[in-house]
């Protein structure tokens, strides 16, 4: 993955889910971080959207339970637009 | 806010904060937010406008918005764009489709919130479902009956809410269908399924019409405007009930925004427009009445419509001033007499053409217009001209976009002079001019001339004439009026032939900033005899007019001739119609007068104990073969 796909999800998501950036590691989960319930996952997914310029499923939205999965499936998305 | 531009914005308004300098902080919050309104800056520009929202006077505003669909991630948005505005909105979001129990019960938390304005956001599928997704199955009378029904709906709810409350009313219109259900027969039908919508649209307007503050919002016209297919995000519709795409969230934010502006008081009574390049293509002190674009057609064209822009805000009662840097007499001479014009001398209430600093103009403009100066839109070509003045004034600035044929469009997209009525304004007034007192003092104490300059970044190239350069340099003598001390004009030829004399020698100046290059803009002619090096030509472009970058030329005219081996450095200014502007050129700069026959007046610096300081905020890079 790189390097700049994960720096842009865990910035956002520190933004979205008001915590301090070095909070937000690879495997941060909703489990994790508190702030992370349904309505601010939705304005992670539309940041995400807006931000990287993509649409996800609702399948793709469902599996976006780590901070790693976002960064991997963002990642992928990139990668089959080229 | 320019300065260092490499770091990261937030680390820079951060380090502002813990400073304590909060209108500062607010000042680039929102300028983070006009560069980049996304949902990771609005959560960042919140927290940040939270922990000082006590220590700003900001307009405090309760907005409830009743809903059909999910709102919230619009909510995070509206209220960053609002803070970007000035306006510390608190909005309430009502339940799913529960707007009409929270109108017609007087104790809903509708009412118990107070707001100073309530957005009705319903979608035509959510209030017609069955005209929306079964038209097919409709019977004419069960329409007509749907249309009936729903007009009585909006009318009980109106009234209801009136007598309620006294908050503005903004209703959203209803949306047509992205595809009728009977395709393109639809247009055929005698009671289509866009005509019913159309109809409900039309029925809420009248109802609009009949009440004091409310407000119809287009919402079929603004969907049109973005594109249907692209704003529909069917995915989201039907997983979180959203049914708008990520990237078009904003431009309902804007479009809501264009509500919030008035009835907030957060509107502009005047429009403050430059000339050269914005009223028309072209300057006019260069180019002449006739060179100037402005007409019906191509280039002209684009100008044209950028005036007929000002023309439908001044019917709209907000008031036009000209701020720029012009000799009066040529630019009165385009506005009084080019046949392409729209604007006339009569639609301007104040003219500041001159050439002095544009934010001291501005400053006069509002005073003589008595108005407050945060109710100023200042626009202008130049994006050094647009960021002098936002750095030094609270006016609201329009950017232009680089392509004359966007600048009609640029205009009418600010929010700035959207009306609701012409009373509410006046309404506002009063307000209006408390808060400016306490802007004034904010002003006091903002960056120098100084600091614009350095965070402008400027550098130049000086260099000899090489072929590829030859056209622009000998073009540049022929048609410089303004910024020229002696206004010789030169063939290619002609320029050649002193290239290859050693008496001669003639410099070009290339200059560019943080917002691009200007190209070769200048040229300087010296000639060389004994002790004496005599400017015979020294002229500059009007694009960098202004920025010091002339002493950083003509500083490096001054070392040349000292290098040459030359004393005395002379210099003739020959008065001309267009040259008013460079008559104190040689004065400014320490020489001294020597001689003033009737041509004009020769000026002359001692080198030997004379020297020109370059202002070390330029970078100057000089091609070597110059100082030999």
């Amino acid at each position: 993955m790189t390097k700049s796909v994960l720096v842009s999800v865990r910035r956002i998501a520190a933004d979205l889910f008001d915590v301090p950036l070095e909070h937000v590691l690879p495997h941060s989960s909703p489990a994790t971080i508190e702030n992370w319930d349904s309505l601010r996952h939705l304005n992670l997914v539309l940041g995400l959207e807006g931000e990287f310029g993509v649409q996800f499923s609702p399948e793709e939205i469902a599996k976006m339970q780590t901070v790693e999965n976002i960064a991997w499936l963002i990642q992928n998305r990139l990668a089959r637009a080229e | 806010m320019q300065a260092s531009s490499n770091k990261d914005p937030r680390e820079l308004i951060d380090e502002v904060l813990r400073l304590r300098h909060w209108p500062q902080a607010s000042a680039m919050l929102a300028e983070l937010w006009r560069q980049q309104p996304v949902m990771g800056n609005a959560a960042y520009i919140i927290s940040r406008y939270e922990r000082m929202s006590s220590e700003l006077s900001m307009t405090p505003y309760r907005l409830a918005l009743l809903r059909s669909f999910t709102v919230e991630p619009l909510v995070l948005l509206l209220r960053a764009a609002a803070l970007a505005s000035g306006i510390n909105l608190s909005v309430q979001v009502g339940d799913f489709n529960a707007y009409a129990q929270e109108i017609l019960n007087p104790y809903s938390n509708l009412y118990k919130f107070e707001p100073d304005a309530v957005i009705l956001a319903i979608q035509a599928r959510d209030l017609l479902p069955d005209l929306w997704y079964r038209f097919a199955d409709l019977s004419r009378e069960e329409v007509e009956g749907a249309i009936e029904r729903t007009r009585k709906y909006f009318s009980e709810w109106v009234e209801t809410f009136r007598y309620h409350s006294k908050a503005h009313l903004i209703i959203h219109g209803l949306e047509m269908p992205l595809r009728a259900s009977a395709g393109i027969l639809d247009a055929h039908c005698d009671l289509s399924q866009t005509e019913a919508f159309r109809r409900v649209n039309e029925d809420v307007r009248a109802l609009a019409r009949k009440h004091q503050g409310v407000y119809i919002l287009d919402y079929d016209a603004l969907i049109a405007l973005h594109g249907r297919l692209r704003w529909h995000d069917e995915a989201k519709w039907l997983t979180v009930r959203l049914p708008i795409a990520a990237d078009c969230l904003i431009h309902l934010i804007n479009e809501w925004l264009r509500f919030l502006h008035p009835v907030t008081g957060k509107v502009c009574k005047a429009l403050v427009t430059d000339l050269d390049n914005t009223l028309w293509g072209g300057i006019v002190g260069e180019d002449g009445m006739s060179g100037i674009q402005i007409g019906p057609e191509h280039p002209g064209a684009a100008y044209q419509s950028l005036q007929r822009v000002m023309l439908d805000l001044y019917q709209r009662g907000i008031i036009l001033a000209v701020c720029s840097k012009n000799n009066p007499s040529d630019a009165m001479e385009a506005l009084e007499n080019h046949p392409g014009m729209l604007l006339r001398p009569h639609h301007f209430a104040a003219l500041r053409v001159n050439w002095n600093d544009k934010a001291q103009n501005l400053r006069e403009i509002a005073s003589e217009l008595n108005i407050g100066i945060d109710a100023l839109a200042f626009v202008d070509d130049s994006p050094v001209e647009r960021e002098w003045v936002r750095s030094q004034l609270p006016v609201t600035v329009i950017d232009l976009p680089q392509d004359p044929m966007g600048y009609a469009e640029a205009l009418r997209d600010s929010p700035f002079f959207e009306r609701l009525t012409l009373s509410d304004e006046d309404r506002e007034r009063g307000r209006y001019y408390a808060e400016d007192r306490q802007r004034a003092e904010l002003r006091d104490g903002t960056a120098s001339l100084e600091d614009f300059y350095r965070s402008l970044q400027m550098e130049i190239e000086i260099a000899s004439v090489t072929p590829q350069t030859l056209t622009r340099v000998a073009q540049l003598t022929q048609k410089t009026n303004q910024f020229n001390l002696t206004t010789r004009r030169y063939t290619e030829q002609q320029i050649a032939e002193m290239t290859a004399s050693t008496d001669w020698r003639i410099y070009s100046l290339r200059a560019r900033d943080r917002f691009g290059d200007n190209g070769l803009v200048g040229v300087a002619i010296a000639r060389f005899a004994g002790d004496f090096c005599e400017i015979d030509s020294f002229l500059m472009s009007c694009r960098v007019i202004g920025r010091t970058v002339e002493t950083a030329f003509l500083s490096h005219v001054a070392a040349g001739a000292l290098h040459r081996g030359a004393r005395y450095l002379r210099g003739w200014y020959l008065p001309t119609k267009k040259n008013d502007l460079v008559k104190d050129f040689y004065e400014s700069h320490g020489f001294k007068l020597i001689g003033e026959p009737e041509k004009g007046s020769l000026w002359e610096l001692d080198l030997s104990n004379g020297w020109i300081g370059a202002p070390e905020w330029i970078n100057c890079r000089i091609e070597e073969a110059i100082t030999q």
